[in-house]
């Protein structure tokens, strides 16, 4: 008899039932393969009298087409189960920190000295260095500081013997610069120098960015008008009052510091400008005619500017640093929050 | 310097309040740093007069004193002091005043005896840092009644001016006068200072023998004075003021006319002259004892004061003990003189110095006002001290004196200067009142500078003037102008910004440490490391430069390690000094240290310690930045601070540049280091040094890869297997890879086993097997009759 229904319906349970792809494969073997059960059927029709048979092959190729069908539909099912399990299973906490080396960071110092650097190499000065260990004539000589001028006490000279010692400035690479090069000179020199002097606010080694300009027609308004531009840019305020006030370097004539309003009170008066409102942040001058001299440049052709400034000073007022010796401690508490 | 605010007002007085008088000066370059007011706060406090005085009767060292407050009736107060008298007038402190310290005046018994009040001593009122051994006496005609403060004036100001060193003009209060009077156009109204007529004739021989260090000397004996007068009380004040202590008559006087005029001045007794006074240089080996109590000896270079017998001063630096002026002098030689800045400057320096008078001489004192001190002295003292004048004894050399000089200013280069043209005749009204004698000329103006300004010899010194009185802020702002030229720039060049960020990448922090360090610990790390010493180091443990970068990243990893930071990752960069100062080297250089674990305590493990590799890694990333990894080398070599079997040589084109290594355990017990640490340091100039990249076609043909194990004995550096297999494997070696090192099973005791990856491709074509069997034979056998190297099977 025919038993078509029976065997299609047990195929469906088995599909349903199938837990697995490979379970799967053997039903659609066991059902449909070459030896399968419904494909018997079909060999078997050349049993049935002719005039039954087309209409038996179809239906049975009918069963055949529904039954691959299912197993299709199983099988996606299961596949999708199993991508979901594994998802699942893969599933990663990303709140966790990443792996591997953790950054560590450049020196304040370096950062402010970077920085004054830029500001300045982009309006087209150059960087210049020179040798810490300088003898008196650099030091003090070339700069309009013979022996035994007052101005030597101002800056405690670290001595190694009568004509060698550490640089009290990096004015020094001025000198040397002019003498090796022709106007226009335009140069910032970025330095480590030396005073013997250690206490809250001195330490025996600190560093300095000196400036030099040197062309012809150059005044003491184009100082004024470079110190004020750096101060808003370094600063990052347009509308910090500077201020210049007459004072005295051997090296520069009319001389000035530079004050600007304080950065911590804005000129109310607190604790770091000694409640003056104001902050001495650098010493500037036009280049001195003796210095000029000792360079070999034309003082009546060339006029010049020079600045000089304090790059732990600048960097505790950038960053708010209260206390100098911590720059030089290296403590990587202190270090790591300049990252 | 320090000034009195009222004592300034006598000279010139501005419609300014002393905040606005500091900010005028120093807006003007004379830089005030403090401005103190010259008494504590105190109240209730008037002046008084005892009127009686009994033994307390109850107490031996108390008196009980009636005192005339001004009221109506007599107070009565009990006073400790010993120096309590009748007639005496007194600062007395009233029943409800307050004092120094808010000690409050109340109604008391002491003994029995009712007090309503207190006689005050000076350091009591807040007048003087030491306690003072009994009540202040005041003058007899202070009124009184009176209020104290009122009468002492108190509500007065110390101001503290710090005077650059080409402003000694104004160590005076005639020279701050000045100036504030060509700020504000005031003229000065100085004290009375009329020559005091001779009342004998005497004289002292003066004899000077170095006129070119001492232009001028003026002398004068003043006998029968009275040294154990006292100083009168304003004195007293304006000299405290000025934070100068009273000591006697003599020296108060010489000091306050050197406050007031700016002169230094010295008194000798006239008793311990002998034969003349002499202005000499000092010669080799003489000994003076100062008035500070030190014996010193002198130099050749030392102008002196001396006598026939020997040296009695430092010429306008410090007077001697034995010629000084003390208690019992009667007869005083009075010394006013100019010393030329260049034979005072430096000589006090020398010999451990630093008075007032150096300070002033080596400015310059103005060599005009020589015989106006010793007139205003002379006057003082016999107001104080009584006593019979002689007259002036003068030794001047004209020649060589500091002559009138003249300075040209034209106004183009004014002009030029400033980027403003002042007018002519502000020019003109700026320099005259800094007491110039100015000439208008076609050009400009002709100058004659006033004999106290010793900072003005030149053109721009003028410019300076003018700039500085008419004001700095007041004068135009311009941004310079310059032609946009190019700069060459070296591309191949690496730049330390970037060598720097390179080991930020790879979890450095960057240290600054000084540039001096311990010689102790130099010499553990580099026992033959020559570097320069300092004569005058801060301290004994920053006195020699560092021939390394090691002592100074040592130093910062221990600071660390004591504060708990037990990973440490540091980089510096900077200069090391090496060699005799006559042929030294200053090398900048770039040096790294790590201690503790490879990464940073997590979760995902990396907690085990760094070792020789890991640092290594980190100075190739450096070095594979230049492109040219080629150039560089590690050879085995022993360093003294550096395990030897953990340390190398680093070798760039060939050259020693540096050196990377393992601390070695010795220094580090040394050093009380437990963890391992690992440094390297190498030249910067090596590090910047790289090529420009240069671009080789991709080959379209497959590459050829094989492996090959060799054993290698443990004594040989795998880098001249390395070598022995590039040099073999031919012009098309791509790339040689070493990925496994292995001693243990399966190798024999003294050797390893070293895995190399070779791929090989052609430009052009693809390569055979024979061609590639041919260059593995080579390799092969190249490599053990080389280096004993057997082929793994």
């Amino acid at each position: 008899m025919d038993h078509l229904p029976t065997l299609v319906t047990e195929a469906r349970q088995a599909i349903q039932a199938a837990e697995s792809i490979a379970a799967l494969d053997e039903l659609r073997v066991r059902f449909l393969g070459k030896k399968g059960e419904i494909t018997a059927q079909l060999k078997s029709l050349g049993k049935l009298p002719a005039a039954e048979r087309p209409a038996a092959g179809e239906r049975i190729n009918q069963a055949k087409q529904a039954l691959a069908d299912e197993l299709d539909a199983r099988r996606q099912a299961l596949s999708k189960a199993a991508l979901e399990a594994q998802l699942a299973a893969e599933r990663v906490d990303v709140t966790l920190p990443g792996r591997g080396q953790a950054s560590g960071g450049l020196h304040p110092v370096t950062l402010t000295l970077e920085r004054i650097e830029g500001l300045f190499h982009r309006i087209g000065y150059d960087v210049a260095v020179g040798p810490e260990v300088e003898d008196d004539y650099h030091n003090f000589e070339a700069l309009n500081i013979p022996a035994h001028h007052p101005a030597r006490g101002m800056a405690d000279t670290f001595y190694f013997d009568a004509t060698r010692l550490l640089r009290t400035h990096t004015s020094p690479v001025q000198v040397r610069t002019m003498k090796s090069q022709e106007p226009p000179i335009r140069i910032v020199c970025p330095g480590r120098v030396y005073r013997s002097d250690s206490d809250l606010t001195h330490t025996p080694m600190f560093h300095q960015v000196e400036g030099l300009l040197v062309d012809e027609d150059v005044s003491f308004a184009d100082l004024k008008g470079t110190i004020e531009d750096f101060l808003h840019a370094f600063f990052e305020r347009d509308d910090l009052s500077v201020r210049f006030r007459p004072s005295y370097f051997p090296f520069t004539e009319p001389s000035a510091e530079v004050d600007i309003q304080c950065v911590m009170c804005s000129g109310d008066g607190c604790r770091v400008c000694s409640h003056s409102g104001w902050l001495e942040v650098m010493g500037c001058g036009m280049v001195h005619p003796e210095v000029f001299r000792h360079s070999g440049i034309d003082s009546e052709r060339f006029k010049g500017f020079a600045f000089g400034m304090g790059a732990e000073r600048l960097a505790m007022l950038r960053y708010g640093v209260n206390d100098l010796r911590m720059f030089f401690d290296n403590d990587l508490r202190f270090l790591r929050q300049f990252a | 310097m320090k000034f009195s605010e009222q004592w300034l007002r006598e000279w010139v007085s501005p419609q300014l309040g002393v905040q606005g008088l500091a900010d005028q000066i120093t807006m003007a370059g004379l830089e005030v740093d403090a401005i103190e007011p010259v008494a504590a706060s105190f109240s209730g406090v008037v002046v008084a007069e005892v009127i009686a005085k009994q033994q307390h009767p109850d107490a031996d060292k108390l008196s009980v004193c009636q005192v005339n407050d001004g009221g109506a009736e007599p107070v009565q107060v009990v006073c400790g002091a010993p120096n309590v008298a009748v007639g005496q007038k007194v600062p007395f402190a009233r029943v409800g005043a307050v004092l120094p310290g808010d000690f409050k005046i109340k109604k008391a018994k002491l003994r029995g005896a009712e007090s309503r009040g207190m006689i005050c001593s000076a350091s009591e009122l807040g007048l003087a840092e030491e306690t003072s051994a009994g009540i202040l006496e005041l003058p007899a005609d202070a009124p009184a009644g009176e209020d104290f403060r009122h009468w002492m004036g108190l509500e007065d100001h110390t101001v503290e001016v710090d005077l650059t060193p080409n402003r000694g003009d104004c160590l005076s209060l005639k020279g701050l006068a000045r100036e504030v009077g060509v700020l504000n156009r005031l003229a000065l109204t100085p004290p009375a200072n009329q020559p005091v007529a001779a009342t004998h004739d005497e004289t002292f021989p003066v004899r000077v023998e170095d006129a070119e260090r001492c232009p001028r000397y003026i002398g004068r004996l003043i006998k029968g004075v009275d040294v154990t007068a006292a100083t009168p009380l304003w004195m007293v004040e304006r000299l405290r003021r000025s934070g100068i202590r009273s000591i006697d008559p003599v020296v108060d006087v010489t000091n306050y006319v050197m406050l007031e005029l700016g002169q230094p001045l010295h008194a000798f007794d006239r008793a311990n002259l002998h034969g003349a006074v002499v202005v000499r240089l000092a010669r080799e080996g003489e000994r003076l004892v100062l008035l500070d109590g030190q014996e010193i000896t002198l130099d050749a270079s030392t102008l002196v004061i001396a006598d026939e017998r020997g040296p009695l001063a430092i010429a306008g630096v410090m007077g001697g003990e034995d010629s000084g002026v003390g208690p019992a002098t009667r007869d005083i030689f009075l010394e006013s003189a100019f010393f030329s800045p260049l034979a005072v400057a430096g000589q006090a320096r020398s010999y451990g110095l630093h008075t007032d008078a150096s300070h002033r001489f080596e400015r310059g004192v103005d060599p005009e006002a020589t015989g106006e001190a010793v007139e205003r002295a002379t006057a003082l003292l016999l107001e104080i001290t009584g006593g019979e004048p002689g007259p002036l004894i003068e030794v001047a050399s004209e020649a060589h004196l500091p002559g009138r000089r003249e300075v040209t200013l034209r106004s183009a280069r004014l002009e030029q200067a400033l980027s403003k043209a002042l007018p002519g005749d502000e020019v003109l009204d700026i320099l005259t009142r800094l007491g110039m004698e100015v000439r208008t000329t076609a050009e400009g103006w002709q100058a004659g500078v006033p004999s106290w300004r010793f900072d003005i010899a030149i053109e721009e010194d003028l410019i300076e003037e003018v700039a500085r009185i008419h004001g700095y802020n007041l004068l135009p702002v311009r941004r310079p102008s310059a032609r946009l030229a190019l700069r060459p720039d070296h591309e191949a060049r690496t730049p330390l910004a970037r060598l720097r960020r390179q080991m930020v990448a790879r979890g450095y922090q960057e240290a600054v440490t000084y540039s001096f360090v311990a010689p102790e610990l130099q010499q553990a790390l580099l026992p033959e490391a020559v570097s320069p010493r300092l004569a005058n180091p801060i301290s004994s443990d920053l006195a020699v430069m560092r021939a390394s970068l090691f002592p100074g990243l040592i130093r910062a990893l221990e600071y660390n390690l004591n504060r708990q930071q037990t990973r440490v990752r540091l980089f510096e960069t900077g200069l090391v000094f090496r060699g005799e100062l006559d042929e030294l080297e200053q090398t900048p250089m770039f040096g790294a240290l790590v201690c503790g674990s490879r990464y940073p305590e997590g979760w995902a493990g990396g907690r085990e310690k760094v070792d020789f590799f890991d640092l290594k890694g980190d100075l190739e990333s450096l070095i594979a930045m230049g492109g040219e990894q080629g150039a560089w080398r590690f050879e085995p070599g022993e360093h003294p601070a550096l395990h030897p079997g953990q340390s190398a040589r680093i070798l760039h084109r060939g050259e020693a540049v540096g050196w990377i290594g393992a601390l070695h355990p010795g220094v580090k017990g040394e050093l009380g280091l437990k963890a391992e640490v690992f440094l390297f340091e190498v030249r910067q100039d090596a590090l910047a040094h790289g090529r420009l990249p240069a671009f080789t076609p991709l080959s379209r043909y497959p590459e050829v890869r094989r492996d090959l194990a060799f054993l290698l004995g443990d004594d040989r550096p795998v880098q001249a297997l390395l070598d022995c297999v590039r040099q073999q494997a031919g012009q098309w070696l791509q790339e040689l890879r070493l990925f496994d090192v292995y001693q243990g099973k399966g190798v024999p005791e003294g050797s390893k086993s070293v895995a190399l990856g070779l791929t090989w491709q052609h430009p052009s074509r693809t390569l055979n097997d024979e061609e590639i069997n041919q260059l593995v034979d080579a390799i092969v056998a190249e490599s053990h009759q080389h280096l004993g190297a057997e082929l793994r099977g």
